[in-house]
């Protein structure tokens, strides 16, 4: 950068350089305020509501805002032996406080969560706290009840310091923390979040699956077919994909419903008996069965959009050099058709695996997946932390699977139809 | 697709037995949806092919079905519809308006971290709908929207926009931007430049977008089933707690009603499609 005189200057004698990086400037700044107000709308709206089910989901200030002094009195303590006077004394002090606002029933439903046996004595505390003289907390408390003079009940209460918890995730997990702090299993027989993790993971991948095998054929002959035919026939695809989920969700609840058309079909043909009609909905065979037929045109047209750009011409180009039919379309038609697996199955897996509605309307008991245990907690137990903490799993697992296609495959193959 | 002479027995096998589950995959795509027409003309009031209708008697049809989606006072599918058309309407225009905008930018070729935007646009397309319920819920229960319409109608355009911003933006890859500067060396301020070049050009991506966020809204559950009162029910709210408590023919004949218009929007989404091939035919 030693010569001046190279510096071409416009003509308000501004070196070019200057004049074109302001005029990018202005540019940069013109198209991104075009992007604000959808930015803005979708970070308000939509991201930071995301990151608030996560503070929902670890947030437990609940019993730290109840506990005020006892919490700083208990940092001083090392938790191994029975807490000194200040902390007995700080706890009956939030105790009153909390008693007057008729919130120590609360406070009883929390800590007994942590370690069993809480309620009854703090109830116990509460009836007799009135009859305390002034000072002396601890020998007064410890009076009251033996558990009191446990010091695990005193070490319960210093776990439920921090203002954040991990229990929601693990109880997605079917996990807790036991008495001691140590993170546990629940009893194989109370399982029940890890089945429906499992159970969704399987639908998921199963639907997927079914979706490629039959998606894969009517592509393929889409693709290949003179116009005329092939844009009559895409109507079949076409016409489920914009009609309401809802509309095709019935129409599967009237196909597969033991006095329907199925089963029906299949007493005609003698492959099960009419008093013995199986039960196709209410199950998984329902979920699959509706699942499948919901989500195939997500794969037929990723796939359809792919094989329409392969030229016919290499076919016959590797079937002049002696392939046989199979070796030409394993050889040279399969692998140009990969970035369309990937972005059908991509498409129906992610959509399979937050799949609600039709599990909940098709799937009973047994079809049931993760969305509807989410569902469940948001509407009818009002468990909106645990309910945030499961969607977050969910989300995490949705966020790998795209990292793991962006590895295999690249984001940018997907095409939309 | 006949086959020449020369194809030996054991290829044509295979190909007939190739279009057979063709013909079979198609049938399992199509045929669900024509059940629910002969049957949302039943006379009586199960579900099943009654013996009439077998024998195509016709007193097993009638229209009772519709006249009590109609008249019926059980269930206000009447007002289902209207708040179902209010919400899509105005969430079409708010995705459109929005979508359209933000896709001009993105596709300017300054625009300053594209992808981590996109990636942040269309998130709402990728996360799953559950979760999407749940976060948008608690957003609109928190400024008080919750129950509103204004509230449903603002998580329509979350989901909606999604759509429009991906179809403006493809439509935008392939746009010629020599005419817009050719506008305004001819002295046409911005504004006039996208009204009157790239807004005609770019017509069939925006109405294409828009009819994605149309049916989006109009065929959510999800979302609204968190958000919605009882003031605000929607036809897919409707239909669905008709499915969960009692399948009755009723919903059959509204089931009819949205096959028909979900008929309309692909006929016009054809035709949108088959429009703007032809245009960019003539570009080459």
């Amino acid at each position: 950068m030693s010569s001046e005189t190279q510096k071409i200057l416009t003509t308000d004698g501004i070196p070019l350089e200057v004049s074109l990086k302001k005029a990018e400037k202005k540019n940069k700044i013109k198209a991104f305020l075009l992007v604000c107000p959808l930015l803005l709308f979708i970070i308000i709206t939509y991201i930071f509501p995301i990151g608030e089910m996560f503070s929902r989901s670890i947030d437990d200030r609940m019993i730290t805002n109840m506990l005020p002094k006892t919490f700083k009195a208990m940092e001083t303590w090392d938790g191994k032996e029975l807490p000194p006077e200040e902390v007995f004394a700080s706890f009956l002090a939030d105790f009153r406080v909390l008693a007057e606002n008729k919130e120590h029933g609360k406070l009883g439903q929390r800590l007994n969560k942590e370690k069993n046996g809480f309620n009854t004595i703090l109830k116990k505390l509460w009836r007799k706290m009135k009859k305390f003289e002034e000072g002396n907390a601890k020998e007064q408390i410890m009076e009251i009840h033996k558990r009191f003079r446990d010091v695990k009940y005193w070490q319960a209460i210093k776990r439920t310091a921090p203002p954040y918890t991990m229990a929601k995730y693990l109880k997605g997990m079917d996990m807790y923390y036991d008495e001691d702090g140590n993170v546990v299993q629940v009893e194989e027989d109370r399982r029940i979040h890890r089945i429906l993790w499992l159970r969704t993971l399987e639908v998921a991948f199963f639907v997927t699956l079914f979706c490629f095998l039959m998606g894969y054929p009517i592509a393929h002959l889409l693709a290949t077919l003179p116009m005329k035919y092939s844009n009559l026939l895409m109507i079949c695809v076409l016409l489920p994909f914009w009609t309401s989920l809802l509309v095709r969700t019935a129409s599967w609840m009237i196909l597969l419903q033991q006095q329907g058309i199925v089963n029906d079909f299949f007493v005609f043909i003698g492959l099960v008996a009419d008093d013995n009609r199986p039960e196709m909905m209410y199950n998984k065979t329902g979920t699959y069965v509706a699942m499948t037929q919901i989500l195939l045109p997500f794969m037929v047209l990723p796939l359809y959009s792919v094989m329409k750009t392969i030229s016919p011409s290499l076919m016959r180009a590797g079937k002049s050099l002696g392939g046989t039919p199979f070796v030409t379309f394993w050889k040279i038609y399969f692998p140009l058709t990969i970035p369309g697996i990937g972005a059908g199955c991509l498409l129906v897996f992610i959509l399979a695996i937050g799949y609600y509605i039709t599990p909940a309307l098709v799937g009973g008991a047994s079809g049931t997946l993760i969305s509807n245990q989410i569902a469940y907690h948001m509407k009818a137990t009002l468990d909106w932390s645990f309910a945030s903490a499961m969607g977050l799993m969910l989300l995490t697992g949705v966020l790998v699977v795209y990292w793991i296609y962006n590895k295999l495959v690249g984001i940018d193959n997907i095409k939309l139809g | 697709m006949a086959l020449p002479k020369y194809t030996e027995p054991h290829y044509r096998v295979w190909h007939y037995t190739y279009l057979f589950i063709c013909g079979s995959v198609f049938f399992f795509l199509i045929a669900p949806l024509f059940v629910i027409f002969p049957l949302s003309f039943n006379a009586e009031e199960f579900l099943v092919f009654s013996e009439g209708m077998k024998r195509l008697d016709p007193d097993a049809f009638s229209l009772r079905w519709y006249e009590d989606m109609i008249y019926g006072t059980k269930n206000p599918w009447g007002a289902a519809a209207k708040n179902s058309f209010i919400i899509a309407i105005f969430a079409t225009l708010g995705s459109i308006v929005l979508g359209t905008v933000a896709a001009l930018g993105l596709s300017s070729r300054h625009m300053p971290y594209k992808g981590l935007i996109m990636a942040t646009l269309i998130s709402p397309m990728i996360v799953p709908l559950i979760i999407s319920g749940v976060a948008i819920f608690f957003f609109m229960a928190k400024v008080g929207l919750a129950a509103t319409h204004l509230g449903i109608i603002l998580a329509h355009i979350i989901l909606g926009t999604p759509f429009v911003v991906i179809t403006v933006t493809a439509t935008l890859s392939g746009f010629d931007h020599s005419v817009t500067r050719a506008a305004a060396s001819l002295g046409s301020n911005p504004v006039n430049t996208f009204m009157k070049i790239t807004l005609p050009l770019i017509l069939p991506g925006v109405i294409s977008g828009g009819l994605f966020a149309f049916v989006t809204s109009f065929d959510e559950v999800v979302v609204v089933l968190f958000l919605a009162g009882l003031e605000n029910t929607t036809i897919p709210i409707q239909m669905w707690t008709g499915l969960r408590e009692q399948l009755s023919p009723t919903i059959l004949a509204v089931a009819t009603c949205l096959i028909v218009l979900s008929v309309l929007i692909l006929v016009t989404a054809e035709l949108i499609r088959r429009r703007s091939e032809r245009l960019r035919g003539i570009n080459r």
